[in-house]
């Protein structure tokens, strides 16, 4: 099924919280290593532009599911949750959701400002506007910092959320992440 | 028309053109002779980027020499060296990728050399400049098309233009997003010896 249904995800939803999972978690290691001072500067450049491809790809992605989730059934939580564990995992996942397009905004924030005016090309095809934000010394070290200290607290969050998932699956049993690995095959 | 006499018409034109009240025309011999290139030229370059504008810039440091035949425009002869490190572009950390060994490597490769192996006169005051470039290790041909802006007895000046593949040089860092042409905009003055 590609829509999600009352107790189980679709599809839709499942491809795409994986792909953006993972391009998420890439991204972090890969902007963690291209921000090494000491690295090769010609692969640090390719690095950067990498980088803002998969952002890139990300923030589309995102948009995209974002108006994914606004417009389809929320699957009611696994059976055994307090509400207050219901509400609690509710709000990481809007916070999760709302940091999906924050962060690559952010991002692409700083190559709009750098002073460096360095293009978005990407993968070295498609031409991404800069956003209409003025170059400055000063806005390029408030997006940086802004970027990364949202960028590695998404990164804390998705650390719960997954401990979260590890917990529900191994501990208690209750088929949380296979719920979001295999949909409707995983209803029990 | 052998150079001789187009050189001659050019610098009649010039001359005129520049008001001197003397309408005598100087002789190419006048013009022979050694010139070395003076701190006061101006090496200018400009990449393009991709949706617009680019990357554009200057080199302070360089040196060279010309050679001016007088009865063979052809066998005159043009050294340059450029110095690399001194590339200035108005963003440090551009200047900083530019000598890092992703373009120039201005520590293993410190300078740029220019020797010319054929120059043909193409018009009354221009020509055309061939001649080997050796960058990054690389040893290649290029051409260079030089303009005749000033000449008294002293001085002499052209404005010489070019495009050079980078990454020919193995300078491609950067492309697509910036061109592979660098377009050299030079106005090389030369102190006559
Ligand atoms: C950047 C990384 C991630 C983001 C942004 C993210 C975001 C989200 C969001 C927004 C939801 C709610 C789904 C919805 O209502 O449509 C969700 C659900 C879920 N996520 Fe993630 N996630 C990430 C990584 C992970 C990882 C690494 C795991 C597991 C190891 C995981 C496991 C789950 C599970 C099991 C659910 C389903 C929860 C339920 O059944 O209600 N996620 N995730
Ligand atoms: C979800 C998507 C993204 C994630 C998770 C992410 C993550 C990161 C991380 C962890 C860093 C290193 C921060 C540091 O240690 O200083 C970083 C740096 C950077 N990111 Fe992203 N990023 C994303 C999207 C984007 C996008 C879309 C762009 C631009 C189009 C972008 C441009 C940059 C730049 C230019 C830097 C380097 C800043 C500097 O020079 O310090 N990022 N990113």
């Amino acid at each position: 099924m590609l829509l999600n249904g009352h107790e189980t995800f679709g599809w839709g939803t499942i491809i795409l919280h994986w792909m953006i999972a993972l391009l998420i978690l890439g991204l972090i290691v890969l902007g963690f290593i291209m921000v090494r001072p000491d690295i090769d500067p010609e692969l640090q450049f390719s690095l950067y532009q990498w980088h803002k491809s998969f952002g890139m790809t990300v923030l589309a992605l995102s948009v995209i599911r974002v108006i994914w989730w606004l417009t389809n059934r929320h699957p009611a939580s696994v059976k055994g949750l307090s509400p207050l564990e219901a509400r609690s995992a509710s709000a990481v996942h809007l916070l999760l959701l709302a940091m999906t397009i924050a962060v690559p905004l952010a991002g692409w924030a700083v190559a709009s400002t750098s002073t460096l005016g360095i293009p978005t090309l990407v993968f070295n095809r498609v031409l991404v506007p800069h956003l209409p934000l003025r170059p400055s010394a000063e806005a390029e070290a408030f997006w940086t910092t802004t970027h990364a200290l949202l960028a590695y607290g998404m990164g804390g969050l998705v650390v719960l959320h997954m401990v979260a998932a590890f917990h529900h699956e191994f501990i208690r049993r209750d088929g949380v992440l296979s719920r979001m690995i295999r949909g409707s095959l995983g209803k029990r | 028309m052998p150079a001789y006499t187009a050189a001659a018409l050019t610098f009649t034109t010039l001359t005129l053109a520049s008001g001197f009240a003397q309408a005598k025309a100087p002789s190419l011999d006048d013009a022979a002779g050694r010139y070395d290139i003076d701190g006061s030229s101006k090496i200018s370059f400009s990449v393009d980027q991709v949706g617009g504008g680019g990357i554009s810039g200057s080199f302070g440091k360089f040196s060279g020499t010309f050679q001016l035949d007088g009865r063979d425009i052809r066998r005159s002869v043009v050294e340059f060296s450029l110095f690399p490190e001194s590339v200035q572009t108005g963003e440090e950390r551009i200047e900083k990728f530019l000598r890092s060994s992703a373009i120039f490597d201005t520590k293993t490769y410190p300078k740029i050399v220019f020797r010319s192996t054929k120059i043909t006169q193409t018009s009354d005051d221009t020509a055309e400049i061939e001649g080997n470039l050796t960058a990054k290790g690389m040893t290649k041909t290029e051409h260079f098309t030089a303009t005749l802006t000033k000449w008294n007895r002293r001085v002499i000046s052209f404005h010489i233009q070019g495009g050079v593949y980078r990454t020919r040089y193995n300078m491609s860092t950067g492309t697509p997003i910036y061109s592979n042409i660098v377009q050299f905009d030079m106005v090389v003055n030369g102190q006559k010896h």
